[in-house]
């Protein structure tokens, strides 16, 4: 498996931020290189390189961008940086440390689509980040990199905005998104019409996620097959996995699509904390179905890890060791699913909170096997009845919950109580000031 | 609500002054005709010059951006960032998310809430700090996390958190 970095090689580098080190690394030269090709020549790339969206769902980049009417402007892209999902935390990476690769990425993509105008949708939360790509941006802007001129050689205007988001987890979901940059509360949209046809300001809108669009300059510079083989099958390249919870070294790792779950966690991350057994994996972000222990030998690719019963969603792995409450775990993220839901649809409104009741009265003892049985009901009744995908996303982790731990479900209902007293989250504090140190990431 | 420069409803002239320099900014970033898509951020300059996105504020910002009050009042109510109503001096939030309990933080809230003296989203009888659990701040491999103030600390210990709040006036 080869070891190339398309995504984090510049990390950690002394200014690795500035214009000035971007192009002494090479930086703008993909640009340069597209601007002498036809528009169309750099789509057909993408679709070679087996490119899949790294916001969650994993579908096919370059498929997405045919999706765009033929004949209608203007054309708009959002880049999607709410990385708002619980155990994701790639995103914020690559714009702190490499910004003009996001920007060059915008850049090349507004190339090949004829787009002329493009916003950063940031969750409001990332203030740092924000300012770190609002610097990139004006001075790519300055340098003539871009705005009326694309490398001050190529006549196509290109206008890049920051917008902030305010705190909403739903604002990530692609419609809300929209709805939310056209200074409106974030309330998904029914699909179809898909924002590839109707999206921003009611036009054909592409909307891709942090990291796939980073990828772009890469697969110009060394072609959509390189980049396919990087890979394996239907998935191409690289992916930026964050490892947290009981690990004793969390951080991003950029790894093939297809590096296997369990050497990540064992190898990379440095095993779980304080040499204790593992429990579980979340392997996609939150709403990604858990796995048990003995699951986790598997590829992390997005195929793979769907014919193992979960998602790759957001490459998000949350890592729980055999101290951790299973059913502590699924109230908070319930509690986070409650609190979110925009409360547009019944199902997704009103299930959310019941399961949270339900999960809080399981936790402190006050449940019966019923109400174990009465939670999964409620699950159950929230798949595929939505209108965005939010509900699923509640759904999976109570419904993959109950499958793989039931029994410490139902010895809360037994006992009266937490098993765990006061220690459902594990004994980690102590240990964890031992290890903090900085930051580590693709190494 | 009036509508001449700098004399909406009792907020102070110099700062709504203030508010549409800003705001005129802001603006820059989307086309002439879709100010509306300015609400968050008017909101957020609102808030950061009048303390909160009040009744007030939401008027100000539809009456700019040509919007009804009633989508000004929507968009300050759905988003957390927006506070309908006072805080105190500073507001800290803490990630009790699942990676950062798993890394102590609930620990963490739960001894900031008693040495603060306040339930969650209470503020200290002094006015000094307004505190609530958030969710989770993508700051998961750095965990536990909390925002003051808008910026982010990561990796926290109590020595750090210690630290970081004695330092708010
Ligand atoms: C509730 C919900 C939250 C989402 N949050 C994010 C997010 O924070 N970042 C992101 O890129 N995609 C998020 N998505 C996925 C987006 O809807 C969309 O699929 C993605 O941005 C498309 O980009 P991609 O094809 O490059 O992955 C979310 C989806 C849902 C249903
Ligand atoms: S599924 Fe939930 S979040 Fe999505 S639109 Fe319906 S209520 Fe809103
Ligand atoms: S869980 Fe706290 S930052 Fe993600």
């Amino acid at each position: 498996m080869s070891d190339t970095l398309v995504l984090s090689s510049r990390w950690g580098k002394p200014n690795s931020a500035a214009l000035a080190t971007y192009r002494a690394d090479g930086g703008y030269q993909a640009l340069d290189r597209a601007l002498g090709m036809e528009p169309a020549a750099v789509v057909e790339e993408v679709k070679k390189s087996n490119l899949r969206g790294r916001g969650g769902a994993g579908f096919a980049t370059g498929l997405k961008w045919t999706f765009l009417p033929k004949d209608v402007r203007p054309r708009y892209l959002t880049v999607n940086a709410d990385e708002s999902e619980p155990g994701t935390f790639k995103d914020r990476y690559i714009i702190e440390h490499d910004p003009h690769l996001l920007v060059e990425g915008i850049a090349l993509t507004c190339w090949a689509l004829d787009i002329h105008l493009a916003y950063v949708y940031i969750r409001g939360e990332f203030a740092k980040q924000a300012r770190i790509l609002e610097a990139a941006i004006a001075e790519a802007r300055a340098a003539g990199i871009i705005g009326p001129r694309l490398l001050g050689k190529k006549d196509f205007d290109l206008e890049i905005h920051v917008h902030r988001g305010a705190g909403a987890y739903i604002c990530g979901e692609e419609s809300a998104l929209l709805e939310s940059l056209e200074g409106k509360k974030g309330y998904p949209r029914l699909k179809p019409p898909f924002p590839a046809v109707v999206g921003l300001w009611g036009k054909p809108t592409i909307i891709n996620n942090v990291e796939t669009i980073a990828n772009v300059p890469w697969i110009v510079t060394h072609g959509g097959e390189a980049f396919a083989a990087l890979g394996t099958g239907k998935s191409g390249g690289t992916r930026l996995f964050g490892v947290s919870g009981h690990v004793n070294r969390p951080g991003v790792y950029e790894k093939p699509c297809h590096y296997g779950l369990k050497k990540l966690i064992t190898e990379d991350a440095g095993g779980v904390l304080g040499g204790r057994a593992l429990k579980a994996v979340i392997p996609g972000g939150s709403s990604a179905p858990v796995l048990a222990a003995h699951e986790i030998d598997i590829s992390l690719e997005f195929d793979a890890v769907k014919a193992a019963g979960s998602m790759s969603g957001s490459g998000g792995v949350i890592v729980f060791d055999e101290s951790t409450c299973m059913v502590r775990v699924l109230a908070r993220l319930s509690k986070f699913y409650a609190e979110e839901s925009c409360g547009q649809c019944t199902p997704c409104r009103e299930g959310t909170h019941w399961m949270e009741g339900i999960l809080e009265r399981i936790e402190a003892g006050h449940a019966s096997a019923a109400d174990v049985d009465r939670l999964e009901q409620v699950a159950n009744s929230i798949a595929g009845n939505t209108i965005c995908a939010l509900g699923d996303a509640a759904a999976m982790p109570v419904q993959s919950f109950l499958k793989k731990f039931r029994p410490e479900f139902l010895a809360h209902a037994e006992l009266h109580r937490c098993p765990h007293g006061d220690h459902g989250w594990g004994l980690t504090q102590v240990t964890r000031d031992a290890v903090a140190g900085p930051v580590r990431y693709a190494r | 609500m009036t509508n001449h420069p700098g004399g909406v409803d009792g907020l102070p002239e110099e700062l709504v002054a203030k508010f549409d320099r800003e705001l005129a900014e802001v603006l820059k970033r989307y086309p002439p005709d879709r100010k509306g898509s300015a609400m968050i951020p008017a909101l957020r300059i609102g808030q950061r010059l009048f303390g909160h996105a009040s009744p007030a504020v939401q008027a100000l910002a539809a009456d700019r951006l040509g919007t009804s009050p009633s989508r000004a009042e929507e968009v300050a109510t759905f988003y957390v960032m927006l506070e309908t109503h006072p805080t105190g001096r500073h507001l800290v939030e803490v990630c009790t998310n699942v990676s950062c309990s798993l890394s102590g933080a609930d620990q963490l809230y739960a001894e900031l809430r008693r040495r603060l003296g306040v339930e969650g989203g209470g503020t200290t009888a002094d006015g000094r700090i307004t505190l609530r659990e958030v969710e989770c701040l993508g700051s998961c491999g750095t965990a536990p996390a909390m925002l003051v103030d808008e910026e982010m600390h990561e990796q926290l210990t109590p020595q750090k958190v210690d630290r970081i709040l004695g330092e708010l006036k």
